[in-house]
């Protein structure tokens, strides 16, 4: 919602969108071409690039042994950080993570989090005193649109692919991260009335308000977020987790679960 | 990580390297031309176990404004590391050998640039080591070249970049992890197809004779890798047709 877009561009998505059309011809409910390529950074212990159209998104996870937070001794750490690199976008500029970085790497987390993908409790070492940190680092490519999908499609992805480097910490044989859920985070965004999902970098300059919805392979809901300025009527939220349920349902199945 | 003593190591066997390379013998090297939709221009590399990615923006304007030149465009570089491109993940964010890197980088292009064709503009190249395994800033200046040329910004000539380094008493071309780890020296450069330098740096130890060995084999890489940025541009732009009646906007 922050690039520059021109009037008449906006005006041509605008008329189309009354006619009932998308700009490259999509339904309004169609996810555009997804690929997901897993163990690409070899020096990372899982790792995923995900393209959602041209949009790319790579997601690395790095295991290291730390101490726990106090008020879960025996609970493992997760961390999740996005980088939004100017090379990935005219409007991104080199610096800290601005408020549109911090929002969506805490959104991925809440994917990962509160579907309960990782078990947390497994990954105790010594209670109180070691457990394993997993760092998820969101490094954003080539933002055409929706990259907080892509994003969330890559840390699970990434995850899913993590292998536990315990023998470099001395302790014990490397082992696959147990994952015990597929979160997929599903965004729509709301433009006079019309709901679309998976915006291209064009629409979601143009739209009021987007919703994303992550649901769990249970098909529960278990992270939402509402961003931009717009107003979205009860109805409109309703309607958007109901294709949320079945948009995440097909790409998990399609793509993540194997 | 756990410290290795330098003895434990012996760098050649039955006159090979660690991979099997011989001492001037550059890793393999696969450069792909216009890989990202929003940049301008854009280049993707992996030489060895690097893997780096670079994009160019611009000539646009210049923020903040009061670094705008009268007589000509100014080039910025951002040389950055993904935290998960080492071994142990490095803290998001730049440090001071980003910052050094960045600013030699710039140095060993902007020569060839013709930046007074573009007076108060900038051309931003951005460069993402998403994957790192020694020599991360060659493959940067080698991405970015090929991405500027990419995008169509008037160069004088390309940029090819390339290290040589000195282990157990040899010098060998492009080192390696482990041989940038614990070799002797160090020594990369940039340079234009003409043999003209726009990039030198050096540490460790090199008598002067090895000095002008290192040098010479460096540059004879370099001249290697200036071939295949060509090849991949030409593979890219060779094929394009130029454009024949009119370009119609969106309808």
């Amino acid at each position: 919602m922050s690039s520059v877009i021109s009037e008449i561009r906006k005006d041509f998505i605008y008329n189309l969108l009354i006619k009932g059309e998308r700009v490259d011809g999509r339904a309004f409910d169609q996810y555009r071409e997804i690929s997901i390529e897993r163990d690409v950074i070899r020096k990372a212990e899982g790792s995923a690039l995900v393209k959602l159209g041209s949009s790319q998104v790579l997601v690395g996870v790095k295991m290291q042994p730390g101490e726990p937070f106090p008020d879960t001794p025996n609970r493992g750490v997760i961390i999740t950080n996005a980088e939004l690199v100017p090379l990935a976008s005219p409007s991104f500029e080199p610096g800290p993570p601005n408020e549109v970085g911090i929002e969506l790497a805490r959104v991925v987390d809440r994917g990962v989090r509160e579907s309960k993908a990782v078990d947390l409790e497994a990954l105790c070492i010594v209670p109180g005193k070691q457990v394993w940190i997993i760092f998820i680092d969101v490094h954003i490519l080539d933002d055409c649109g929706n990259i907080l999908d892509a994003a969330s499609l890559g840390a699970i992805a990434a995850l899913l692919s993590t292998r536990v480097p315990a023998s470099k910490f001395g302790l014990g044989e490397d082992y696959m991260l147990p994952v015990n859920d597929i979160p997929v985070a599903t965004t729509a965004i709301e433009f006079s009335d019309v709901l679309m999902f998976d915006p291209g970098v064009d629409e979601e300059s143009i739209a009021n308000t987007k919703l994303t919805v992550i649901t769990t392979a249970k098909g529960e809901i278990c992270g939402m977020q509402k961003s931009g300025k717009g107003l979205l009527k009860p109805e409109q939220i309703y309607r958007i987790v109901d294709i949320a349920c079945e948009k995440a349902r097909e790409i998990r199945e399609k793509f993540l679960e194997a | 990580m756990i410290a290795m003593d330098k003895s434990d190591i012996s760098f050649f066997k039955d006159g090979l390297r660690l991979d099997g390379r011989r001492a001037d013998q550059l890793r393999p090297i696969r450069i792909e031309v216009g890989v990202l939709a929003r940049a301008d221009g854009s280049c993707y590399i992996e030489m060895g176990g690097n893997k780096v990615i670079a994009a160019v923006y611009g000539p646009r304007e210049v923020h903040p404004r009061h670094l705008q030149e009268v007589t000509r465009a100014i080039v910025r570089y951002r040389y950055n590391m993904a935290s998960f491109s080492v071994e142990e993940r490095k803290r998001p964010g730049p440090d001071r050998r980003s910052y050094e890197l960045s600013k030699v980088s710039r140095e060993a292009l902007e020569p060839v640039i013709l930046t007074s064709y573009f007076p108060r503009s900038v051309i931003d190249v951005f460069v993402e080591v998403l994957q790192a395994d020694a020599g991360t800033r060659t493959a940067g200046i080698n991405a970015a070249a090929v991405a500027l040329a990419d995008a169509g910004i008037p160069m004088r000539s390309m940029i090819s970049s390339c290290a040589a380094g000195k282990v157990a008493d040899t010098i060998v071309l492009d080192p390696m992890k482990e041989e940038d780890n614990f070799g002797q020296a160090d020594l990369p450069i940039a340079m234009t197809p003409g043999g003209d330098i726009t990039l030198m740096q050096m540490d460790g130890g090199l008598s002067p004779d090895e000095f002008h060995q290192a040098v010479e084999m460096a540059m004879k890489g370099a001249r290697d890798i200036y071939e295949m940025q060509r090849t991949a541009l030409v593979e890219k732009y060779g094929r394009l047709e130029a454009p024949t009646i009119e370009v119609s906007a969106c309808e």
